[in-house]
């Protein structure tokens, strides 16, 4: 164990603290929009009005939502497992905030005479910890589907598993060249690494397979198989309601976010950008992403089990392969490799 | 503070593992072994290991254990039969108190001198902790890293050989 205690200065921790607050805040009102938006959005390109009854353009609806699930009766059924349905939907949303923590979401600033950095933990190994979390995300779906002991719930669960395994793979192959752009794990450094470029011009193919495999990550159409609405009720959270449905509901946007906030931090240059401060680039740029992923739901039918499989295990993760050898050759004969 | 943490996280570990093996229900004794895995993963990162803290979730948690819960899932084994045999009882103590004599034996001879070897925090904080392990991977342990390479190869294609295998 490393030597003394070191005793942080309160400032320091005041300012951390207010960060995770205001990070925690802004993700959370963000997502409840984005469930609004994505209504409105789905209805306009359905010709449809939407959701516009609740407050000015339907801009409350989120509150009459939110107190809609949180009245609603907490149900479990009888021969399901308590516990572990009681745990689940916590287990899906919370990885998916935690991931957050290491995301820089703009310039640091200079603030009562110290530089901020806009990033709550600035980690040796963010990009890892990134996978880890994300491959913790698979037991809140797994479980939950389990626990509800219900037919409907265990085959969307299973389906869910075997899809989040799947892509995570090619998603984690996909990162690897920008590792090797920009030599370090470091969030910051990754974003710091694209100050002349931003890693989409250089590695095209890497963006297009980490761009398909979030899709997958959020099982979002055309990857929405483990809750298929057309076969499976529900899905994994058929027998959920209430407040604990509205977790998994939330959950699966606010990986939205996170996911769109590291996609942009991998490949567009984070929160850097002409003109604007940081901070509006790297929210634009999540927000740009967020409207891509349903716009996707608006136009794209949903793919069939075995050819979800087939493009995970078969395409994605051997292109993404073929791409960081080819990454490898790139930078050794450039003669910036370390070799 | 920080041997109260570890205390507490060794605490942890210590109830989560024996609840691996005392938990009726095999879905909660794989919880039970993902939590103890953390624990591990905890102590890494206050050994100054955190690559080995990422890569201990990333494989151990995030992909050994979701395929255990994948198989118990299928399986759809409720709960154990509550079947314990007498001489399994004395196998497992007998074991268990070897175990700790051993542990007891070598820490009395005061064999250990807490000498420490060329990496260090300076030298951490210097380099990085993953760039350490990736030199130290790919000069010094190159023959040993391309063998397990080469075993998990033969796995790979011994499984599909026993997956395509006519029944």
């Amino acid at each position: 164990m490393a030597g003394a205690d070191v005793i942080p200065d309160p400032m320091e921790i005041t300012l951390v603290i207010a960060k995770i607050g205001l990070v925690l805040l802004v993700i959370l009102t963000l997502a409840a929009y984005l469930v609004f938006a994505e209504r409105r959005i789905l209805a306009w390109i359905q010709d449809r009005k939407g959701p516009n009854r609740v407050g000015p353009f339907g801009l409350l609806q989120p509150l009459a939502d939110l107190i809609k699930l949180l009245t609603k009766e907490d149900f479990c059924p009888p021969a399901g497992d308590r516990w572990l349905f009681f745990l689940a939907p916590a287990m899906a949303a919370i990885p998916a905030i935690m991931t957050f923590a290491i995301v820089p979401f703009g310039a640091p600033v200079r603030i009562f005479g110290r530089d901020l950095p806009m990033q709550v933990a600035d980690l040796h190994v963010g990009l890892l910890l990134f996978m880890a979390l994300s491959s913790i995300a698979v037991y809140g779906v797994a479980l939950g589907g389990w626990a509800s002991n219900s037919k409907y719930a265990l085959l969307g669960s299973l389906r869910g598993l075997a899809q989040l395994i799947s892509y995570e793979l090619s998603m984690g192959l996909s990162l690897v060249p920008t590792v090797m752009l920009a030599r370090s794990f470091r969030l910051s450094d990754i974003v710091a690494a694209q100050e002349g470029g931003w890693f989409i011009l250089y590695q095209p193919m890497a963006f297009a397979i980490f761009l398909v495999s979030i899709l997958a990550e959020c099982k979002r159409i055309p990857f929405d198989l483990p809750e298929a609405e057309g076969e499976l009720v529900a899905g994994f959270h058929t027998e959920y309601s209430g407040m604990r449905f509205g977790l998994f509901f939330v959950g699966e946007y606010i990986n939205i976010l996170v996911l769109g906030g590291l996609a942009a931090t991998f490949f567009l240059g984070g929160w850097q950008g002409p003109l604007l401060p940081g901070l509006l680039w790297f929210w634009g740029k999540v927000l740009a992403f967020a409207f891509l992923f349903i716009w996707i739901r608006g136009t794209l039918p949903r793919l069939r089990y075995d050819q979800l499989m087939h493009l995970g295990w078969k395409v994605l993760t051997p292109m993404a392969l073929v791409n960081i050898l080819a990454t490898a050759w790139w930078l050794y004969l450039a003669g910036s490799s370390p070799l | 503070m920080e041997t109260l943490f570890f205390s507490i996280v060794a605490a942890i570990a210590i109830l989560m593992s024996i609840l691996v093996i005392r938990c009726k229900n095999p879905i909660n004794s794989a919880l039970s072994l993902i939590m103890t895995f953390f624990c591990l993963a905890t102590l890494y990162v206050m050994l100054e290991a955190p690559f080995m803290a990422a890569i201990q979730v990333i494989v151990y948690a995030g992909a050994i254990m979701v395929l255990i819960v994948f198989v118990i899932m299928l399986l759809n084994i409720r709960t154990e039969s509550g079947r314990r045999t007498q001489h399994a009882l004395f196998l497992g103590a007998a074991t268990g108190l070897f175990l700790l004599f051993q542990t007891w034996y070598f820490l009395s001879r005061s064999s250990l001198t807490g000498a420490k070897g060329a990496i260090d925090s300076a030298a951490i904080a210097k380099v990085g902790h993953t760039e350490l392990i990736g030199q130290s991977l790919f000069t010094e342990f190159l023959l040993p890293f391309e063998i397990t390479s080469i075993l998990l190869l033969a796995a790979i294609v011994g499984a599909v050989v026993l997956a395509k295998k006519k029944v």
